[in-house]
């Protein structure tokens, strides 16, 4: 398996969340750029879990690159990615939903950072 | 090129394409329903990598949570059901960072990682995941449990109706959401 392939895609996904980021001025639609950019990561820790362990074979084992007895650690901290990204999602929408109550809009443009209150 | 690298291909090229869509399209709607289809090609990507754990709970929580919970979010801000031609800013400077970060990541990848092919590793089941979890890696487990706890808690005190409210009238009513 080249796992080179798997690296260019997720290399392609962060790349392509990253303009979304920049380029979108909707919260909702920077939101999913930056679940893409997640994605990308993870895609990153599991391709790393299959190949770096098989690359590793023979190296004498050093503490940080063989944590555990067991491969597949990898694997854990995509889980642990997507249960943060989870979070996150949920926050996010929270902060987004009361900003709309507020202002009426979702741009993130107009959101006033350097004063305490527009008065409506 | 195996059968696996011929897989790892396609879904790729699903998965970046729908991607793709995702940062273009000018419907919000349609964007978050892209967002599924590129999900769903990394979860088939996670189950040609043998990781089958990651790609089940990448559709159970991704496609099936987070994808909900945003296009809830697009029904509630009322979004408008045809195209929006106000989502975009100019596109050059993003264009500009969008591939230099991508094209830069894909050479440095490209570059540490050549054409080698590597063995297969063993398949990421339930039973070896759970054992990593719950062996090695217990301790951020229940970190993150409770970081999932305060999330939760902050999401409800966030979405108090009693934040932002003027104070002056108070017989005024509140936008219904």
């Amino acid at each position: 398996m080249h796992v080179t392939i798997a690296y260019v895609i997720a290399a392609a996904l962060f790349g392509l969340g990253v303009y979304g980021v920049v380029r979108r001025r909707n919260a909702i639609l920077a939101l999913m750029a930056v679940e893409l950019m997640l994605n990308a990561v993870n895609l990153v820790l599991v391709t790393a879990d299959v190949s770096l362990r098989s690359a590793l074979r023979g190296v004498p084992g050093e503490a940080w690159a063989n944590p555990s007895s067991q491969p597949g650690s990898g694997g854990v901290f995509a889980l642990f990615v997507i249960v943060l990204a989870a979070a996150e999602v949920g926050v996010g929408l929270a902060i987004i939903l009361q900003f709309y109550r507020m202002r009426g809009a979702v741009a993130l443009d107009e959101v006033p950072l350097d004063q305490e209150r527009v008065s409506e | 090129m195996t059968i696996a690298d011929v897989l790892l291909l396609a879904l790729g090229a699903v998965a970046v394409g729908a991607g793709a869509l995702v940062v273009t399209s000018t419907h919000l709607v349609r964007s978050g329903l892209y967002l599924v289809i590129s999900l769903g090609a990394i979860a088939g990507l996670y189950l040609v990598l043998g990781a089958e754990l990651v790609a089940w709970v990448q559709i159970l929580v991704y496609v099936g949570a987070v994808v909900v919970l945003l296009l809830f979010a697009v029904m509630l801000t009322r979004a408008p059901i045809g195209p929006s031609p106000d989502l975009d800013r100019p596109i050059g400077p993003s264009a500009l960072i969008g591939a230099g970060v991508g094209l830069g990541l894909a050479a440095l990848f490209a570059d540490a990682f050549r054409w080698i092919e590597f063995p297969r590793g063993d398949p990421g089941t339930a039973e070896r995941v759970g054992e990593q979890i719950f062996g090695t890696w217990v301790l951020p487990f229940e970190v993150l449990s409770i970081l999932l706890l305060s999330a939760l808690v902050g999401a409800i005190v966030l979405s108090r109706p009693d934040i932002g409210r003027q104070p002056a009238p108070p017989a005024e009513e509140e936008v219904p959401v």
